[in-house]
């Protein structure tokens, strides 16, 4: 089943004359929109900040990797369970964790984010520890990683586009009056902390089958920092702009290959200027539309005559 | 004719007829015995501070009751009280009939007490209609793989929603308004979007925090009418919080005076007015 996948994916590749190289780039741009959306779900519209996806992403990316090289699972099948498993423990842990108010949340996440790249560290006969997990098959062809970052994409707008996503927002924007007209707020955050994980460990999952081998380090905390700075680069409410915000910070560091050592300063840099002069992301609370785009081309034509006739 | 007379029909009618008696009953239970709301010594206490120091209340189906009284009487102590955003320390509160003494806000919600806020929350960057579909959560019965596969179901429960919302927003007069942001609106116009927004939980109490704060004598009385048509279009029971005096005595029914979270008074407003005790506690006087 990998093989015919990554057949066709090398026949279409072949025909549109797309190298390695950008292939590559293409995949590694998916996974991240897939975990941005999750972040964008979590901090963009319910305005919970969890310094722990990462966490999220290696236990998909293991459960992947560990379900598919020692017991044969389909890779399909490894992917749904590294998510699933990514989301329980979200789950669990929200269950613990969300009825605290104010910012132990976000220290938990970041302690939990911490301790899961510690223990695949510490149990070195189950992950292979710091010298990491190999053999992995090379399942997340381009063609593979686009469907999967399409199909993320579908069910994330779906969702936000119901009472769910109505709900998340509504505590976003007001808790108590959430309450007051009958939101289960904290049953509401969980679901989308959980939620968020299953993307992160959906995207862990396809990077283990782009990578071919995963190590700990690969989900250290710069990875979870880095989820929140590409949200809060996209906009805080917008999963369109969540989706460019994870295209800009995948390919920004492509194309400066040479400054790859400041890379977490410039993102600090980049989320200071955006906290100052767009506080709401580069998108705000607004999706893409076509019909606002052309609205703005033409608009001051339109203005310029106002002004012209007065 | 025949047919009219066989026992199986006079069973059937008997039937019928037991039934009818029966929601008679749960009407007339619903709409005049039980009190709609109904509190007994309640106290809340702030460390030393007694906010609340033993409130009774009872409040007919039908009823609007004013609750008055002086800055930290403990108004809207009572209301977080109610509304479940604190448990009281010793009493009870009872909602048609239930027992809903420190149940969650959510709950309490759910139940039908739908309530507004001293200082207007909106969800203020959603729009004005989103702000009242999000209140009817209720009728949204659907699940997640519903939602996402947009089966007839969900597209029926979201029609409704949005029809109910509609028709809210067209009873307060902000349907031209539906697709703004509720930031937007002026003053006046957010706290009837909030009524609306208490409205579309289909409450049978509604709990006013203030409404007439902040408006001028023209204002409040077109916000008496207001609320008076609300009452009479949804025959719900109201409890409101209101310091303008003109206010309570053309809307309320009933109302309690409070200070220091004691009871001082309750009556009509014009007993209360009267009351020589409520007259020192707002004039001042010595004891």
């Amino acid at each position: 089943m990998i093989e015919a996948f990554n057949n066709i994916n090398a026949a279409v590749c072949e025909f549109l004359h797309i190298n390695p190289y950008i292939q590559g780039v293409i995949i590694l741009v998916c996974i991240n929109v897939i975990a941005i959306l999750g972040m964008a779900v979590l901090t963009g519209f319910t305005r919970l900040f969890s310094f722990g996806n990462a966490g999220f992403m290696a236990i998909g990316a293991y459960t992947a990797a560990i379900l598919i090289v020692r017991h044969d699972f389909n890779f399909l099948i490894a992917m749904v369970l590294g998510a699933i498993l990514a989301g329980f423990v979200a789950f669990l842990l929200g269950s613990l964790t969300l009825k605290l108010k104010g910012d132990y949340f976000l220290i938990t996440c970041l302690g939990f984010g911490e301790c899961v790249r510690v223990l695949l560290n510490y149990f070195k006969k189950f992950s292979g520890g710091s010298a990491g997990f190999p053999g992995i098959p090379n399942y997340s062809s381009m063609l593979f990683s686009i469907l999967c970052a399409v199909l993320a994409f579908f069910i994330a707008w779906r969702f936000i586009h119901s009472k769910y996503g109505r709900n998340i927002t509504s505590i976003r924007e007001n808790e108590v009056a959430a309450e007051a007209v009958g939101i289960n707020a904290f049953r509401y955050k969980r679901m989308s902390f959980t939620f968020s994980a299953v993307y992160a460990g959906w995207a862990g999952a396809l990077f283990a089958g782009y990578m071919m081998y995963v190590v700990p380090t690969n989900f250290a905390l710069n990875k979870s920092i880095e989820l929140i700075t590409t949200t809060v680069i996209g906009g805080l409410g917008s999963l369109t702009g969540s989706v460019l915000g994870a295209i800009l910070v995948t390919l920004l560091p492509e194309f400066f290959r040479s400054l790859s050592n400041y890379r977490m300063l410039i993102y600090g840099v980049a989320v200071v200027l955006i906290i100052m002069f767009r506080p709401n992301g580069l998108y705000g609370y607004k999706e893409f539309s076509l019909k606002r785009l052309i609205g703005r081309f033409s608009k001051p034509k339109a203005e310029a005559g106002k002004e012209a006739a007065s | 004719m025949s047919e009219m007379n066989t026992p199986a029909y006079e069973q059937k009618i008997a039937i019928l007829e037991e039934k009818l008696n029966a929601l008679e009953n749960k009407v007339n239970s619903l709409e005049s015995k039980d009190p709609v709301l109904e509190m007994q010594h309640v106290e809340k206490h702030f460390g030393g501070v007694h906010a609340i120091d033993n409130f009774s209340v009872k409040i007919e189906h039908g009823q609007i009751h004013g609750l008055i009284g002086p800055n930290g009487a403990g108004k809207t102590t009572i209301f977080n009280n109610i509304t479940g955003i604190y448990a009281p320390d010793a009493g009870k509160i009872i909602f048609m009939g239930e027992d809903i003494t420190g149940s969650p806000p959510h709950k309490v919600a759910q139940m039908g007490i739908g309530r507004t806020f001293q200082n207007i929350r909106l969800f203020s960057n959603l729009s004005v209609l989103d702000n009242v579909i999000i209140a009817s959560g209720m009728d949204a019965t659907y699940n997640l793989p519903q939602a996402i596969f947009h089966s007839d179901k969900f597209k029926k429960r979201e029609k409704l929603l949005n029809d109910k919302a509609m028709n809210l927003l067209e009873i307060v007069g902000l349907q031209d308004k539906a697709n703004e942001r509720a930031s937007s609106l002026p003053y006046g116009h957010q706290r009837k979007l909030e009524i609306a927004r208490a409205m579309a939980l289909d409450p049978k109490l509604l709990l006013l925090d203030e409404p007439a704060a902040g408006m001028n004598a023209d204002e409040s009385l077109e916000l008496v009418d207001f609320v008076r048509q609300i009452r009479d279009h949804f025959k719900i029971t109201i409890l409101m919080i209101e310091h303008h005096m003109d206010v309570v005595s053309n809307l309320c029914d009933y109302c309690t005076v409070l200070n220091f979270g004691k009871t001082l008074a309750v009556g009509t407003p014009a007993e209360v007015k009267s009351n020589p005790e409520v007259i020192r506690a707002y004039l001042g006087g010595n004891e």
